[in-house]
């Protein structure tokens, strides 16, 4: 299969007070040119940073790749130079953020930017410019084309501003699209249609796309492949169904079982993962997740696991062969088998 | 027209909070500089309901619909602009400051941000034990004892009593939150989405938390969040907000399994459900909310609605009991059992029978 993305051992890391604390640490995946891969975590898991690293922008906030690879069809991005990053940014590779309110300049009007973007990358002027502008305000879903040029990005409301931002990042046709939770900000209703818009724009022009979420029903379903990040580590690689019919890693089953079901029994405790997550400089030694795991050893405590193949899974836990083995990860979804943990807070 | 009068007519349901015609409108800046003219934006316009002593009652909505501004008006941490609101059959919009105060005792609120909501200054056991000084309720020794009993009902260790709020997690944070507002064991309590600003791992255990604590308390609870999964879990009836009106009001199963009105139906087809194996006929609704400065003639949602009709633009759907207390705002109500795809087809085929 060709891989538009190939990343090996990225470790990303911030100066902070007491030296460099890692935001991630030792990341390894591919993308295979067309699909859409999710990076699922919860806040400080790294997934944002993973993104940020491959634009490369993590240097702009103070943050620096400090060991592996990030290539790009075949091209090392995490060694070139910055012009020469400036050149593929927005143009093979684009992203798109949460806040389109943030990421818009809100001093230009919407179809400033969208030609700008146009102009940086293609010799044409800008009357051409404006028409390809129009073109794809119409692509991304929004009436009226003329209008929606002329107005201020504060003139918009949220859904059409990252509509707007979808258009900008797709004005040089990019190669790869990375979405950092476009829909986070956005209601239910706006969210679904934004879905449907990358759904469909990456049918029509072959797309990869890698979407950072915590939601773990966008990802469900928006994936072909899921990657589960906790603590700057990569938990679990699986394609998205087999990861909903059975996680491998108890934190997937911890996430999944987290959620309340639509279709679930209503007002039982839901199954919760102890404790919270620790903070970037105060990860634990051994398995990342080890503090807050039922199944967790002595082992689990001291030494972390590496990423693992499991057929075309990767999975990193000492245990798997064993919780596969007694059935405590299979996705009854009514849970219950998890054991009590060394308490940290109580579960209720 | 009392929609609830009618629905619980012998049951022992006893309403602890009944809300009249409650109207909060807001200025805005607009119209003419000159001539002085204002826009007002109604937040909360004209809500008629009812909660049941001992229930959860689930708020959901887009933003700016004004659930949050509805929780608030209830506790009168905003004084609404017309209505009246019943807590245990009296009108507390009439009340006095000193009442108020009095009532306050009863009646609290659990905030979604457990950032902003607890002062920085403040150790916990000074953030709980303001509840009681203010109240009086407390004092020395005992006062700490209390404060230790509830910072260890809500599941964190007493002997953190002393610690400041940026030394806790944000989940951790929610639960003094929560201790903070069971503090002076209130009857009703309103959660203002307090769980949309967590993780989705402490998600889980705040939701827990709250369930258990309404249990043992005996908790009234509005619970408002926009997360559809979330207030289905929990509630008992959850009532649909769309542009400042309820749209439809029911128990939950009732609203999750056969929805009613076409923006509940269609809200529903589009939650991103943790399974990809169900592939769920998806509605996605064409255009935004509507803004509330300016909001569409006759049914506020017949801009979005696929059912819609001249009818909708001239007539405002008041909120009528379509099925067996099962209330919507609407006038093309879906049939038990139909879905939204269905009740699309059968209008397109009735106006195809029109001009044909």
């Amino acid at each position: 299969m060709d891989k538009i993305l190939e990343i090996d051992n990225l470790v990303t890391a911030y100066q902070g007070k007491e030296g460099f604390v890692k935001a991630v640490d030792g990341v390894s995946f591919d993308l295979n040119r067309g699909d859409t891969i999710c990076i699922v975590g919860e806040s400080g898991s790294g997934k944002s940073v993973t993104a940020m690293s491959i634009m490369r922008l993590v240097e702009f906030e103070n943050g620096k790749i400090r060991e592996g690879t990030i290539k790009f069809n075949g091209e090392d991005l995490a060694k070139k130079s910055n012009e020469e990053m400036r050149k593929i940014r927005g143009s093979r590779i684009s992203m798109i953020f949460q806040e389109p309110l943030t990421a818009l300049n809100p001093v230009f009007t919407v179809g400033k930017q969208i030609t700008e973007a146009i102009l940086f990358h293609y010799p044409i002027g800008k009357k051409e410019a404006w028409r390809r502008a129009e073109e794809m305000v119409r692509l991304v879903g929004l009436s009226d084309p003329k209008a929606r040029l002329k107005q201020y990005p504060h003139e918009l409301s949220g859904g059409m501003r990252q509509r707007i931002m979808i258009a900008i990042a797709l004005a040089s046709e990019p190669e790869l699209l990375i979405a950092d939770e476009p829909t986070t900000a956005l209601d239910v209703t706006i969210e679904a249609q934004i879905l449907e818009l990358l759904r469909s724009l990456r049918r029509e022009r072959n797309m990869s796309i890698m979407l950072i979420t915590h939601d773990i029903g966008v990802a469900a379903e928006m994936a072909d492949r899921i990657i589960i990040m906790y603590a700057g580590k990569i938990m679990e690689i699986s394609d998205t169904q087999d990861l909903f019919d059975k996680p491998l890693h108890p934190y997937s089953k911890g996430l999944l079982d987290s959620v309340p079901r639509m279709d679930g029994e209503r007002g039982v405790p839901l199954n919760s993962i102890e404790g919270s997550i620790p903070r970037l400089n105060e990860v634990p030694d051994g398995c990342r997740f080890s503090p807050r795991c039922p199944f967790a050893t002595e082992k689990c405590h001291e030494e972390m696991p590496p990423l693992e193949f499991r057929g075309t899974r990767q999975v990193a836990c000492w245990h798997v062969d064993q919780l596969l083995e007694n059935d405590s990860l299979s996705n009854d979804r009514k849970g219950g088998e998890f054991i009590e943990p060394g308490i940290k807070e109580p579960s209720y | 027209m009392n929609p609830e009068s009618k629905s619980h007519p012998t049951e022992q349901a006893e309403p602890l909070v009944k809300i009249e015609n409650l109207k909060k409108y807001f200025p805005i800046k607009g119209g003419g500089y000159f001539t002085g003219s204002k826009k007002i934006v109604k937040a909360v316009d004209n809500v008629t309901f009812e909660i049941y002593r001992g229930e959860t009652l689930g708020l959901v909505g887009e933003s700016g619909c004004g659930k949050s501004t509805l929780g608030r008006n209830i506790l009168r941490l905003q004084e609404p602009t017309d209505g009246r609101v019943f807590f245990k059959e009296e009108n507390i919009l009439a009340y006095k400051g000193h009442e108020m105060r009095k009532l306050r005792k009863q009646m609290q609120i659990i905030y979604q941000d457990p950032f902003s909501s607890l002062n920085p200054r403040f150790t916990v056991g000074e953030i709980i034990g303001e509840m009681y000084d203010i109240h009086g309720i407390a004092k020395g020794a005992e006062k700490e004892k209390k404060i230790k009993e509830m910072i260890e009902l809500v599941g964190l260790d007493p002997s953190r009593y002393h610690n400041y709020p940026h030394e806790f997690s944000g989940g951790q944070r929610q639960r003094i939150g929560i201790a903070r507002a069971l503090a002076l064991n209130p009857e009703f309590v309103v959660a203002d989405e307090p769980v949309s600003a967590l993780d989705v791992s402490v998600q889980s255990q705040i939701l827990n938390l709250l369930m258990k604590l309404k249990e043992e308390l005996g908790l009234t609870m509005l619970f408002i969040a926009h997360g559809l999964n979330v207030v289905r879990h929990i509630s008992d009836r959850v009532g649909v907000m769309y542009l400042g009106k309820i749209v439809e009001l029911s128990e939950t199963d009732n609203i999750f399994d056969n929805p009613a009105h076409p923006y509940t139906a269609a809200l529903l087809s589009t939650v991103p459900e943790a399974d990809p194996r169900l592939k769920k006929e998806r509605i996605v609704l064409k255009g935004e909310v509507p803004s509330p400065a300016n909001p569409p003639s006759g049914c506020h949602f017949r801009t979005r609605c696929p059912l819609a009709t001249e009818r909708c633009a001239i007539e405002e759907p008041p909120l009528l009991e379509v099925r067996d207390k099962h209330f919507a705002a609407c006038h093309y109500p879906l049939e038990k059992g139909q879905t939204l795809k269905q009740a699309i087809s059968s209008k397109e085929q009735s106006q195809e029978s029109v001009t044909i």
